[in-house]
């Protein structure tokens, strides 16, 4: 795969009177994971959602692989997950997963089968025919990253997806994302308000502030799988390192200093 | 068993001190028959009492049927088309602070007084306002993330119908039914008291009360309700079912 | 602007019910369409569908022709909805203050609740005004404190009474509505059972209320109207209704004008309800 997955260039999106974005520069490579953090409103949420063209911005460009946002959604360039699993309580978890494919006429033989794999890729097998709400927050989460990798996207967007779990699953999640990104290479757009979430995921950390939303620095995350030396098992390594602390502390100044 | 008992224990308590009072007081018939009267009636009565509901009851299910296809069917082409949905709102909600029964005289003149037409009209009418309103508020419910999933999966409008909005409002439509399912009996009932073939529950309790036949009458009164609650868990029933598998 | 968009899109509707009523007359044969021995389309003749004009044109004739010093029709309907409409506003005052008195009662009293709640809900799901042609039977058979039970009386009692019940049920649902964070933070503060009830319970019942007087209204209206036609009560719009369908041989038009009345009745008791929404709207948070 060349070129990058997604390149924007100063986009700016108004709301009323709010500036939400603000001249946001950002290109995220190919297999790349990013993730965008800042406090509430400072329009890491809007930046995604324009990427995904949930929103058009106001003024600039945004290309996701070469193309036009509305192109690639079109194309089903992109999956996305966002804080609420938000699965279809009438569908069972494998039908969940199969609806990216459902509607775009995929036959069901073919989408059976992919489901099953992303169900086992996401260990959920055995729920294959429950019902959403029989499963787990952090269960109902796995199922929706599944429907998200459906039509196997080379870009991944994710809006804060593990916001409402607690901080074991939370981490697990992490783990398994970790894997999952490796495995499908997939580069990864993620929006958190966690610090160590960001730092422990991505390649590179994207610091963003308020009134209005800009990016104000960009740090070098502690992503264990994309780094030679370190597998996507090694996470938890990866959290208790030094650089890890070094890397948490530099995210965390960025952001005080964003809000000075 | 602690929930019932309360409940059971009152009603009890009322059966017997109507009885008691009904004796004690001389109480005349035609302001309250004693219940042992009116269950005498029932008894003597049943094999009217069942032709009797079996009309006003297919009344009231011929309605049922015709005014929930009706009531879904205009949600349906409100909720894709705005001209129809700004025609229709005005109108059924009219016909909701509308006395709908009065509407009886006027279906028997246009379809004459010897069938049940007008009748099944009547609650035709009466269930097309619960439905058409809670079907619109289902097809209304969709939740943001999944109008974003749509959006995002490119879905087309009518995907987006068939996948996100008709699943979601079915659990609605069932309560409108569910609604409309007592409404339907009161109505067919009602409607009998505006004339028409002497042959429904209505009709039997007014004529029994003109011939001073006064337990008689609250025979078919008791008829009415177990009618009534036959329709009401009828519709419960079915809500239950078809919501149970989704939590 | 929205507003005007409403009233306009309002107007056109019935307006366009109008021209269906004329269409169907017009296109529709005369005696309807017939499979085996239902009619399945109805009567377009002038006996069964007079012209709308027709209908509205009878409003300004004397009600008995010939007659000296005439009313009119439309004043006899106007006469008769209003008349109906005293009975179902005092049906609906005097059914709605035993409901909320029911449902205060309850409110206090656990075991009172459990013991009449299942019987309330259930009385609304039954037709409880098949008992009006029974109430009918009071009439001029009993005395209250002297005072002779006046026809109108049955028609009031079966008013009120299917006033009562969606008062009492929604009443109950909106004292038991504030979240139990308020309840505890109102015991925190050593409130008494009266006070909760002035300061977090009443107010907090008005949007559960709201609806429940609207139903009620409609219930009021409907059981007045029906009452009338069951009691053979005289003065009020639903009389009208039947003793104007039972000339309709000779002049339908006359009952649909009662119909009319019957309708805009409705519609009066509606829009008043609306108005006591306006004026509670402070009340009014979001309810589910």
């Amino acid at each position: 795969m060349s070129g990058p997955a997604v390149e924007l260039a100063g986009v700016d999106k108004v709301f009323g009177p709010v500036r939400a974005l603000d001249g946001i520069e950002l290109t995220i490579g190919a297999g790349e994971f990013v993730s965008l953090i800042g406090p509430s409103g400072c329009g890491k949420s809007t930046l995604l959602r324009v990427v995904a063209d949930l929103e058009q911005p106001t003024a600039g460009t945004v290309r996701v692989r070469g193309k036009p946002a509305a192109q690639a959604r079109l194309d089903q360039d992109y999956g996305i997950a966002f804080q609420q699993a938000g699965l279809l309580e009438w569908r069972s978890v494998a039908e969940n997963v199969e609806l990216p494919l459902h509607v775009h006429g995929v036959p069901r033989a073919q989408r059976r089968e992919r489901a099953a794999e992303l169900l086992e890729m996401v260990g959920l097998t055995e729920f294959a025919r429950s019902r959403p709400g029989e499963l787990s927050g952090g269960m109902q989460q796995r199922v929706a990253i599944a429907r998200a990798l459906a039509p196997k996207p080379s870009l991944l967007l994710m809006d804060e997806p593990f916001g409402a779990l607690d901080e074991m699953t939370r981490e697990r999640m992490q783990a398994e994302l970790l894997r999952i990104a490796g495995e499908t290479r997939a580069a990864v757009l993620f929006v958190t308000h966690s610090i160590p979430e960001a730092v422990v995921l991505s390649d590179r950390v994207v610091v963003m502030s308020p009134r209005p939303g800009r990016i104000t620095e960009v740090v070098a995350g502690r992503r264990p799988g994309s780094r030679p030396d370190l597998a996507p098992d090694d996470v938890e390594d990866v959290r208790e390192s030094a650089a890890f602390f070094t890397a948490i502390t530099d995210v965390r100044e960025a952001l005080r200093k964003g809000h000075g | 068993m602690r929930t019932w008992l309360p409940p059971l224990a009152f009603g009890a308590g009322v059966l017997v001190l109507w009885q008691v009072l009904v004796l004690a007081l001389a109480v005349p018939a035609f302001l309250l028959p004693a219940p042992t009267a009116i269950a005498g009636q029932v008894g003597a009565q049943f094999g009217v009492i069942l032709p009797t509901a079996a009309v006003t009851g297919g009344n009231a299910l011929a309605g049922l049927v015709a005014g929930f296809l009706l009531g879904v069917a205009l949600a349906l082409l409100a909720a894709w088309s705005r001209p129809v949905r700004e025609l229709a709102t005005p109108v059924v909600l009219a016909a909701s602070a509308v006395p709908i029964v009065a509407l009886a005289p006027v279906f028997t003149t246009l379809f004459g007084s010897t069938t049940e037409v007008p009748r099944q009209l009547v609650v035709t009418v009466v269930v097309v306002v619960p439905v058409f309103v809670s079907t619109t508020r289902g097809l209304r419910q969709v939740q943001p993330v999944h109008a974003d999933l749509m959006t995002a999966l490119a879905a087309t409008p009518w995907q987006a119908s068939r996948f996100v909005r008709l699943p979601g409002a079915v659990p609605h439509i069932v309560t409108g039914l569910r609604l409309a399912a007592p409404a339907a009996v009161i109505a067919s009932i009602v409607a009998e008291y505006f004339g028409g073939p002497q042959n429904g529950l209505g009709s039997r309790i007014s004529s029994a009360a003109a011939n001073t036949a006064y337990a008689r009458a609250w025979a078919f009164v008791v008829a009415a309700i177990a009618l009534g609650l036959l329709y009401h868990l009828a519709g419960l029933l079915l809500e239950r079912l078809v919501t149970r598998p989704r939590q | 602007m929205a507003r005007l968009r409403t009233a306009v899109s309002a107007v056109v509707a019935f307006t366009l019910l109008v021209v269906a009523w004329e269409l169907a007359k017009a296109v529709l044969p005369e005696d309807g369409v017939r499979i085996g021995d239902t009619r399945v389309l109805p009567r377009t003749d002038d006996a069964a569908m007079p012209h709308v004009w027709t209908v509205l044109a009878r409003f300004g004739e004397p009600e008995v022709a010939g007659a000296a010093a005439q009313r009119t029709v439309g004043e006899a309907v106007a006469s008769g909805a209003l008349f109906t409409l005293g009975l179902a506003l005092g049906g609906l005052v005097i059914g709605g203050v035993l409901g909320a008195v029911l449902a205060l009662a309850m409110a206090r009293f656990g075991l009172l609740e459990r013991a009449l709640l299942p019987w309330v809900v259930l009385s609304q799901t039954v037709p409880l005004i098949a008992i009006a042609p029974l109430v009918a039977g009071w009439g001029g058979k009993i005395a209250i404190l002297g005072q002779p039970w006046q026809p109108w009386t049955s028609v009031m009692v079966i008013s009120s009474y299917l006033a009562f019940f969606p008062i009492a049920v929604g009443m109950l649902r909106g004292l038991t509505s504030p979240r139990r964070a308020d309840v505890e933070l109102f015991r925190s503060l050593a409130a008494g059972w009266w006070t909760t009830l002035l300061r977090l319970r009443l107010p907090a019942s008005v949007p559960h209320l709201l609806p429940a007087v609207r139903l009620a209204a409609a219930a009021a209206v409907v059981g007045a109207i029906v009452a009338e036609i069951s009691t053979g009560t005289r003065g009020g719009v639903g009389r009208l209704i039947i003793e104007y369908a039972q000339s309709a041989t000779g002049d339908p038009s006359r009952m649909y004008t009662a119909i009319l009345g019957a309708a805009v009745l409705g519609l009066v008791a509606a829009a008043a309800v609306g108005l006591l929404d306006l004026a509670l709207r402070r009340y009014r948070g979001s309810v589910a």
